[in-house]
């Protein structure tokens, strides 16, 4: 009654084991190959070393931050985002990067600003939230420049964590039915148990990822408070990492409290020393966004040669990001933001 | 007699009232974060809110800028991940989530992805961010808009996040889970819901001062009511001072009106 099945048994079987032909497939294009293996052969080349990894932004973008690479954001668009980093990448006039765009807002505006993009796996870009939407961001994607593949902020992260746990994809029950899918690369296939259908998201490998944190050893060792959003999966996944932390702290420290890592030494190539790194943007219990120079920056932009302007007298002609913060107010303003962000009342 | 209110008070006080206490919800910035503050400050004191970033159940001090900033967990029960709280979603433990978007058909299908040629738009919006999530997998989807005939559309230009999709079934034929989808749209001029054997939209109830006539010229598609139509409760004295006082001290979203 109860055969056991042998796999010779399973060659005749009742139930077609290829993938079903009728079932929907997003026409998106797919940035990045999904194959475990090819990614398990560049993590086996990956240095183990807990060494001292410490150097400065622009040499980061130097050694990590190549022309066509797929880059990923950590932090949530303005808030705890590598400000440091991303500025160097458009002085260092960076072209034709795929990117991560989950929730990606000031450093979206910031990286169509210097024209470093020309693929986008887009969940949520050329907003702001609740500031409205950035024109500058607007017409680069309106014009056409940068390929566009859809998802949602849940794919996106989905997508990590399958990258994260060495599978070549990952399971969704959202997109169902939408265009949001069908301008997607996923696929929807069919469960072996229940027969319920879902989404298959392809495993996704950044080439290199830069994640803002509050504590870090000289090794790599960080620590991130408050939501971490989709940073664990990230930093695991993507081959090349890059943090940058408001501060660096002994290895002796993170060896006391280790529950607190959240992510460690061997994931991380390069450990930028960036105090008020994520300025613009909020930093949790640390300092809150500058809303006013965020307006500045979305007013600035619905005038291109306005916008150039700007861009030169914040980016460009500036040598470093400590000059960037001198420009914005310096250490008075950041006091304010500080207390903004710590002495909140409920 | 009622205290004078705009419009933009009488869709959050509209939308608070619908949200019960002891549930969960998920919520962006802006107007629906408004609603979700006011109900909790009073009808609905145990109501959980989340935040797509990982911030559940935090008291909010102020108005988030971004559903990812420090408000967002501020004195918050826990401080998750993005993941934590989509997969809470999924599993059916986030009950309600308000949603907003460009165009509006009568399956309740929103757009807030683009307008024109998907691949040279005449505006480009953000995409789907977390709305397709929420709109899939969340019990009760809500909609908050302003009522004109270029948001409610007879054929939203890209279908961002589902409605009813096509109409009576489709959603579960798609694999979306079963009981799931919108369930009222508070606008500027009523509530509307669901015909539940037709899936389309229908008018539940009007503002005080607006007719049918008002609500039909301005939505695109042809819309029925309910027989026993009638008018929207306006904003209680009570609503109102917490609202004012408290969730929007600075006007930064009921100013607008």
């Amino acid at each position: 009654m109860h055969r056991q099945a042998t796999p010779n048994a399973l060659e005749d079987q009742q139930f077609p084991v290829s993938p079903s032909l009728d079932l929907p497939q997003g026409g998106g294009p797919l940035f990045g190959d999904p194959d475990p293996d090819a990614a398990r052969a560049f993590f086996m080349e990956k240095s183990r070393a807990e060494t001292d990894k410490r150097m400065g932004p622009k040499e980061a973008v130097e050694r990590f931050i190549t022309d066509g690479c797929y880059l990923a954001i950590g932090g949530f668009g303005s808030n705890r985002i590598p400000t440091t980093v991303i500025h160097e990448i458009l002085r260092a006039r960076r072209r034709d990067m795929a990117f991560l765009g989950h929730t990606a807002t000031h450093d979206f505006q910031l990286l169509c600003a210097g024209h470093c993009l020309n693929r986008v796996d887009a969940a949520y870009i050329v907003g702001l939230e609740a500031r409205g939407l950035s024109a500058n961001a607007r017409r680069v994607i309106q014009s056409g420049e940068v390929e566009l593949c859809e998802w949602t902020n849940h794919a996106l992260s989905v997508r990590l964590q399958a990258a994260a746990a060495g599978l070549s994809y990952g399971l969704l029950r959202s997109m169902l039915g939408t265009d949001t899918f069908r301008r997607s690369a996923g696929k929807v296939v069919r469960c072996p148990f229940t027969g319920k259908k879902f989404v298959a998201l392809p495993a996704l490998w950044p080439d290199v990822a830069v994640i803002h944190v509050h504590e870090a050893d000289m090794f790599g060792n960080a620590r991130i408070k408050g939501i971490s959003v989709a940073d664990l999966e990230l930093s695991r996944a993507a081959k090349r990492l890059i943090i940058t932390t408001e501060r660096l702290v002994p290895n002796l420290e993170i060896r006391q409290d280790p529950t607190r890592t959240s992510i460690p030494y061997y994931l991380v190539d390069a450990v930028v020393h960036a105090p008020f790194g994520s300025y613009p943007g909020n930093m949790p219990y640390e300092y809150f966004s500058d809303e006013e120079h965020l307006r500045d920056w979305l007013n600035a932009e619905k005038d291109p040669e306005e916008f150039a302007r700007f861009l030169d007298k914040y980016i460009y002609q500036v040598a470093d990001f400590n000059e960037y913060l001198q420009l914005c107010g310096g250490l008075d303003r950041l006091r304010e933001l500080r207390d903004l962000e710590c002495l909140a009342e409920g | 007699m009622s205290a004078p209110y705009n419009m933009m008070e009488m869709m959050i006080c509209a939308s608070a009232r619908l949200l019960e206490d002891g549930r969960t919800v998920a919520v962006g910035t802006g107007a629906p974060c408004a609603a979700a503050m006011l109900a909790q400050k009073t009808h609905a004191p145990n109501l959980m809110i989340a935040f797509e970033a990982g911030g559940l159940a935090p008291r909010l001090s102020r108005m988030p800028i971004s559903v990812g900033d420090s408000c967002t967990f501020y004195q918050a029960d826990c401080a998750a991940s993005m993941a934590e709280m989509m997969t809470t979603c999924a599993r059916g433990m986030i009950d309600y989530a308000f949603l907003g978007g460009a165009q509006i058909d009568q399956y309740g299908n929103l757009n807030s992805t683009s307008v024109g040629d998907y691949n040279k738009p005449k505006v480009r919006f953000p995409g789907s961010g977390g709305a397709n999530d929420f709109a899939s997998l969340c019990w009760r989807t809500m909609i908050m808009t302003v009522h004109n005939r270029s948001r409610f559309v007879e054929k939203v230009e890209f279908l961002t996040s589902p409605g009813y999709l096509g109409g009576p079934g489709e959603r579960e034929e798609a694999g979306l889970p079963p009981n799931t989808g919108p369930y009222k749209i508070i606008t500027d001029l009523a509530i509307l819901g669901f015909d539940p054997l037709s899936k389309a939209i229908r008018v539940e109830s009007l503002h005080p001062g607006v007719s049918l006539e008002t609500v039909r010229e301005n939505t695109s598609f042809e819309l029925s009511a309910v027989s026993d139509l009638g008018e929207t409760a306006p904003p209680l004295p009570g609503e109102l001072e917490v609202l004012r006082r408290e969730v929007d001290p600075e006007g930064l979203i009921i100013g607008r009106a």
